[in-house]
């Protein structure tokens, strides 16, 4: 699983262009997954893979299509400090891991083994040989996300017909 | 402890005689809002978890604004989408070509937002209606999804940080420049998680559609929402727009801000965003001078009537320079007939710029004005982010109307009080 690393404020714009937002199909928003940011990401990202960033990564356009893109890759998961808000509650309500852990946002480097554990939190850098353990998520959001995404929760709950 | 105005619409909407920062709640909804882009996303979903039924069709809104009218085929299917889903649910706030117009200049102008209620929208740029003292914030189409099934949506309680308006704004400044100048000085990220809550005598001198430009981008700067505080200029603005009953909130004087941001508008100037973020801004005057192939005035952001004034008066009787494309997009239809009326259309057109009927159109890079490689556009949208409006490698600097309009006549960026 090998790592894609970027800055900080990577926005949504770049993730997903919006000259492709007219096809929200997960394939076709895979085919162009952060093309304006790393032309050849889309080519070369395999299953598994994980996107390591900077600060406030999302920011910009409350796009879905950002982090759908992100998932029709088959990213594993986006690890960086922060993300910006509506990014977020996107990753969260569509099931596309994320994880907030500035130290290993900013010590893990591009082309890196490495391996995350959701259920402690842990991630692991093999190359580096170096663990960091991030901040649990609340219990509110780690049920909408245990329950698979946010409509599954409510259905769960039986709020909506 | 005393609460912030946007803690006490939250309280209120949750049933909660009081809330903290950080703390998570279920809000009432008092609309839900999306998009041509968006809103297609969100029926999928909708769909797709097996809901049959919206909470309430007064409720939500749609306004298909972004790739219409329609620029392709693929762009013309979502909208065919979203509007079978409006007319198969009696969606009563449907807005297609002919009545739409950009959305948060739009449901402002149609009444649907007011002081005190809750709205959420599948558009980052919801948090306009802070202006009129509501509470609103961008969502993602799962959230809407949610909205418009069950009219509630969980909500991290904001913490805030305190804007105090000084003074008041000088010839040729406005809103853009306040809230250019803000994100340049917190970033794009100063306000993450929290509420940017306006306030200070400088408010009082802001017209709405001041107000409305700030609290636009404060999504700019990270924020969840920006709010204004309900004066009579907010009154007079809904006189005759809204006729149902609305509150006004007002902060506590013991409201607990994370810390507090003073701008002094007399010292203003007029303020530009370098590429490509929103956060490199410039006076004009360091920025003067930097050459231009286009110049677009329009958007959720500066595309009302008052901003239109602005830039016709500058624009009146004299011709956009021959290096420069000039797009001026009216954002509603009213706004288009008001501008006819005043004869502000006519000396757009008669300076040389071309004059669109309403559409996000080129903020996105979308259509009416996509940029190829290498080309630089001096906008009065909010984003200029790599290929926002085009080609990797083109070029937006942000600006007010009055900075903009004064480039489009200059031919490269120029100081509209020269």
């Amino acid at each position: 699983m090998k790592v894609y690393k970027y800055g900080a404020n990577v926005d949504t714009d770049v993730i997903i262009p919006a000259r492709h937002l007219n096809d929200p199909s997960p394939a076709a928003l895979a085919s162009h997954c952060m093309e304006d940011i790393d032309e050849s990401f889309a080519s070369t990202v395999e299953a598994g893979d994980i996107i390591v960033a900077g600060p406030n990564f999302g920011c910009g356009s409350s796009r879905e299509h950002a982090p759908l893109a992100i998932k029709a890759c088959d990213v594993r998961c986006v690890i960086a400090p922060s993300f910006a808000r509506i990014f977020y509650r996107n990753a969260i309500n569509i099931g596309l891991p994320i994880v907030e852990c500035p130290q290993a946002a900013e010590e893990i480097q591009a082309g890196d083994q490495v391996e995350v554990d959701f259920t402690s939190g842990t991630i692991t850098d093999v190359t580096q040989g170096k663990t960091w353990k991030a901040a649990p998520f609340p219990e509110f959001i780690d049920g909408i996300i245990k329950s698979g995404g946010l409509l599954n929760s409510l259905k769960e709950r039986g709020v909506a017909r | 402890m005393g609460m912030t105005m946007t803690q006490k619409i939250l309280a209120k909407h949750a049933g909660l005689d009081k809330v903290e920062p950080g703390q998570l709640i279920e809000a009432k909804l008092d609309l839900v809002l999306g998009n041509d882009i968006t809103t297609p996303v969100a029926i999928t979903e909708f769909e797709k978890a097996g809901f049959t039924q919206i909470f309430d069709r007064a409720r939500i809104a749609v306004v298909l604004d972004h790739y219409t009218p329609c620029k392709d085929i693929k762009s013309a299917q979502l909208c065919k989408q979203a509007r079978e889903f409006a007319h198969k649910h009696q969606i009563v706030n449907f807005f297609d070509v002919g009545q739409m117009g950009v959305e948060h200049a739009l449901i402002p102008e149609k009444g649907l937002a007011a002081p005190g209620e809750v709205i959420v929208g599948a558009d980052s740029h919801t948090c306009t209606y802070g202006a009129l003292g509501a509470f609103s914030t961008g969502i993602g189409s799962t959230d809407m999804a949610a909205a418009m099934a069950t009219g509630l949506l969980w909500f991290k309680v904001p913490s805030a940080i305190k804007v105090t308006l000084k003074g008041k704004l000088q010839p040729h400044i406005s809103g853009k420049d306040v809230i250019l100048h803000l994100i340049g000085q917190i970033g794009v990220d100063g306000a993450l998680y929290q509420s940017l809550e306006f306030a200070g005598e400088g408010v009082a001198s802001l017209s709405m559609d001041d107000r409305f430009t700030i609290a636009n981008m404060a999504i700019e700067a990270g924020g969840k929402n920006g709010i204004f505080p309900v004066d009579e200029k907010t009154m007079e603005y809904i006189n005759g727009r809204v006729d149902r009953p609305c509150e006004a909130f007002s902060a506590d004087p013991n409201a607990v801000y994370d810390r507090e941001v003073v701008i002094d508008l007399d010292e203003l100037e007029p303020t530009v965003a370098l590429p490509h973020l929103p956060e490199n801004t410039k006076t004009v005057t360091e920025a003067a001078g930097m050459p231009i192939d286009q110049v677009i005035i329009g958007s959720c952001t500066n595309g009302r009537i008052g901003d239109l004034r602005i830039a016709a008066a500058i624009m009146k009787g004299k011709k956009v320079a021959p290096n420069v494309r000039c797009v001026v997009i009216p954002a509603t239809q009213a706004i288009v007939l008001q501008a006819m009326e005043e004869g502000l259309i006519q000396t757009f057109i008669e300076a040389g710029a071309a004059v669109s009927t309403p559409t996000c159109g080129p903020c996105l890079g979308g259509h009416m004005g996509v940029m190829a490689e290498g080309e630089r556009t001096v906008s009065t949208t909010n984003r200029n982010f790599v290929g926002r409006m085009g080609h990797t490698t083109s070029e937006i600097i942000l600006a007010s109307p009055a900075v903009a309009a004064a480039s489009a006549i200059a031919g490269c960026v120029a100081d509209p009080r020269r």
